[in-house]
């Protein structure tokens, strides 16, 4: 197995995870449930298709995936927090909403049941292994920059307070209501973004084709301990233990199954307390009274 | 009364009306709400298509309740659903969420397809179907009981358990179909040999063709035990206590442990027992993938039918009715459209509760005052 491919191919897997797991902790921290990872994946992945197709410019594909997301997540925001719905019940129901949504836009836009035509997309070279791509590196650099917002500025302590305490942080003058439709607006543009990624590196979009990624990501928040750095480094581990599954196909030596099944049994263990409990934050699906 | 209209202890049950009505008021209006919200959502799509909504709405109940075909299909699904919406709304009474309906119903189609492979051809049907149901029951609890287990040991939130376990336990059923089980080619079990359940075309030859059968009358009678064990038995009060209100069941003497892991553990059971009516009723054989959706369906159901075992099946009707009008109409509007108002529907009402809630509750404060 060469170290370099291992490597690359791990990061490729990895930043859809980084994006989405990144917008999950922010809106985590808020205080709302992001179960809605995989839906404002799958609404960003195709509203950059649909403006790429449209536009022939995968830029305008960037911005027509972050709406897309940020539709998404205000559906989700006003729901929740304007008329505090419960937000589990609505997080399932944002995904199965972006799954039929997609769904029918493909067949009026696409006529087709399955996958939308080609579209552009970014780098191209093949030599550069898809580190051309502007998107992967903003995807490799998230994680830092949301870790930075949400310990380093203002925006990021009243973040935590709506989470912590939002009773306290109303006393002291926060709007609790606006940062967490901050919050998750933020949540739904970043998921977008790794919908977005997936879309045009793949160059088309296909139903469904965040296959569970947002649960992954939402894995790697909470292994992470709802924290930005630690949540990607769960994201490249999940990434690696992916990209081993592939390099190692057609070995047989482990079923890919239960490679699959690895972020999903960690994130268990990690509820459990095995290794270091994971304590969710204090008002995480609470709506504001 | 003054101007101020704080509520007087006690004013409430002189002057309200009886609250069998205020109950039924809160239940049923958020429903109707959604209904009218999916209603306007579906016009808006369908004229997107540029058709005539009127038309395709006349489609839609052509092909579901107005041939028997249809009504047939209908009632398979609302099966399905009526099992995972009783598992989740059993759950959501002890205030848990159990969002494992996807994995615990094919894990009891799968053991409800293991025991009918097992069994001798021979064996009648009246000792089949209970074997079948008790190893599918099993199977589901078994899946419960992990988060149950997790959350009263660990206090680990049943929500996260309960969906990475879908992950989990659907890949290792993928492993045991494509690794060792299969019929070449396919993704399914061969044909079981004992346990085949007569359908519904078989005592009425209307039906013929759909695939509706006797695992119909076992969720019914699962939603009436249901319903007897949450409002006439010890056991469902106390359930229903700890659902309301942790601490209070706490200190008035029940185990809120042993609760929670008993409504984890059956609701299991419940969407388990789901899987006899693709496994027994529809296929005979397990196929993989086969549950997919209807665990997370069975949310909307619960949801939609206000966690009450009769609205459950009722909502599962519904759901059902959807899913098959899409079929119907799918020659005009693309059947997806049903996809997008199912995820309509769950949101408005889920908008619904509490905002009709509060407006009925201060309405009726102003009238008592």
């Amino acid at each position: 197995m060469n170290p370099i491919s291992f490597l690359t191919q791990m990061i490729r897997i990895a930043v859809p995870y980084l994006f989405a797991a990144s917008g999950g902790v922010v809106a985590e921290r808020s205080g709302i449930v992001s179960l809605t990872l995989e839906g404002f994946m799958l609404s960003g992945a195709f509203a950059a298709v649909l403006g790429t197709n449209y536009s022939g410019s995968p830029w305008i594909g960037v911005l027509c995936g972050i709406t897309g997301g940020l539709i998404f997540s205000m559906i989700h925001a006003v729901a929740t927090i304007r008329y505090r719905a419960d937000q589990v019940v609505v997080g399932v129901a944002i995904n199965l909403l972006a799954i039929g949504v997609t769904r029918f836009f493909l067949k009026l836009f696409f006529a087709s049941s399955s996958n939308s035509p080609r579209v552009a997309g970014f780098g191209g070279n093949i030599h550069a292994g898809g580190f051309d791509n502007p998107l992967l590196w903003i995807g490799v650099l998230i994680a830092p920059i949301v870790a930075f917002v949400i310990y380093k500025t203002p925006f990021g302590l009243r973040v935590r307070a709506a989470g912590e305490h939002p009773d306290a942080a109303e006393s002291v003058g926060v709007s609790v209501t606006r940062v967490r439709y901050a919050a998750v607006a933020i949540s739904g543009i970043l998921a977008a973004l790794g919908g977005v990624y997936l879309a045009l590196d793949q160059h088309q979009f296909t139903d469904q084709m965040t296959a569970g990624r947002g649960f992954i990501a939402i894995s790697a928040v909470i292994f992470g301990r709802w924290d930005p750095l630690r949540a990607a480094a769960a994201c490249l581990l999940f990434a690696a233990a992916e990209t081993l599954q592939i390099q190692l196909q057609g070995s047989h030596a482990i079923p890919s199954q239960f490679i699959e099944m690895i972020p999903y049994a960690l994130t268990i263990i990690a509820l459990a307390g095995v290794v270091g409990r994971a304590v969710p934050p204090a008002a995480l699906g609470k709506a504001q009274a | 009364m003054t101007a101020s209209s704080a509520p007087i202890p006690g004013q409430k049950f002189s002057s309200a009306p009886p609250p069998w009505r205020e109950h039924a008021e809160e239940a049923l209006i958020p429903p109707l709400v959604a209904l009218l919200v999916a209603l306007i959502c579906g016009d808006l799509l369908i004229l997107s298509y540029g058709q005539s909504p009127a038309a395709v709405y006349r489609l839609l109940l052509e092909g579901t309740w107005g041939n028997a075909y249809g009504f047939g299909q209908v009632l398979y699904k609302a099966t399905t659903l009526a099992f995972t919406g009783l598992a989740v709304s059993f759950g959501l009474r002890a205030g848990l969420f159990n969002i494992g309906g996807e994995s615990q119903l094919a894990a009891g189609g799968f053991a409800a397809a293991l025991t009918g492979l097992v069994l001798p051809a021979a064996t009648p049907l009246a000792l089949a179907l209970p074997l079948c149901m008790l190893a599918a029951g099993l199977a589901g609890g078994v899946v419960g009981s992990v988060p149950a287990y997790l959350k009263t040991r660990f206090g680990a939130h049943e929500v996260i358990v309960t969906i990475m376990l879908n992950f989990i336990v659907l890949a290792l059923l993928n492993w045991f179909i494509a690794g060792h089980l299969h019929v070449p080619e396919t993704l399914h079990t061969p044909e079981i040999h004992a346990g085949v359940l007569p359908r519904l075309s078989d005592i009425n030859p209307t039906f013929h063709g759909s695939a509706a059968n006797l695992a119909l009358v076992v969720a019914i009678l699962v939603a009436v035990v249901v319903w007897f064990y949450l409002f006439r038995a010890r056991g469902g009060y106390d359930l229903r206590a700890v659902g309301l209100q942790p601490d209070a069941a706490e200190y008035g003497g029940i185990s809120v442990r042993r609760v929670w892991l008993r409504a984890l553990t059956l609701s299991g059971v419940i969407a388990g027992m789901g899987g006899i009516n693709y496994v027994l009723g529809y296929k005979h054989y397990y196929e993989d993938g086969f549950a997919s959706g209807a665990g997370f369906l069975g949310i909307a159901v619960a949801l939609v039918g206000r966690n009450h075992p009769f609205g459950v099946l009722l909502a599962a009707f519904f759901f059902a009715t959807l899913s098959q009008g899409g079929l119907a109409i799918h020659a005009f509007v693309p059947k997806q459209m049903m996809d997008v108002l199912q995820g309509v529907v769950i949101i408005a009402v889920a908008m619904a509760v509490p905002e009709v809630t509060r407006i009925l509750r201060s309405a009726r404060r102003r009238s008592d005052a």
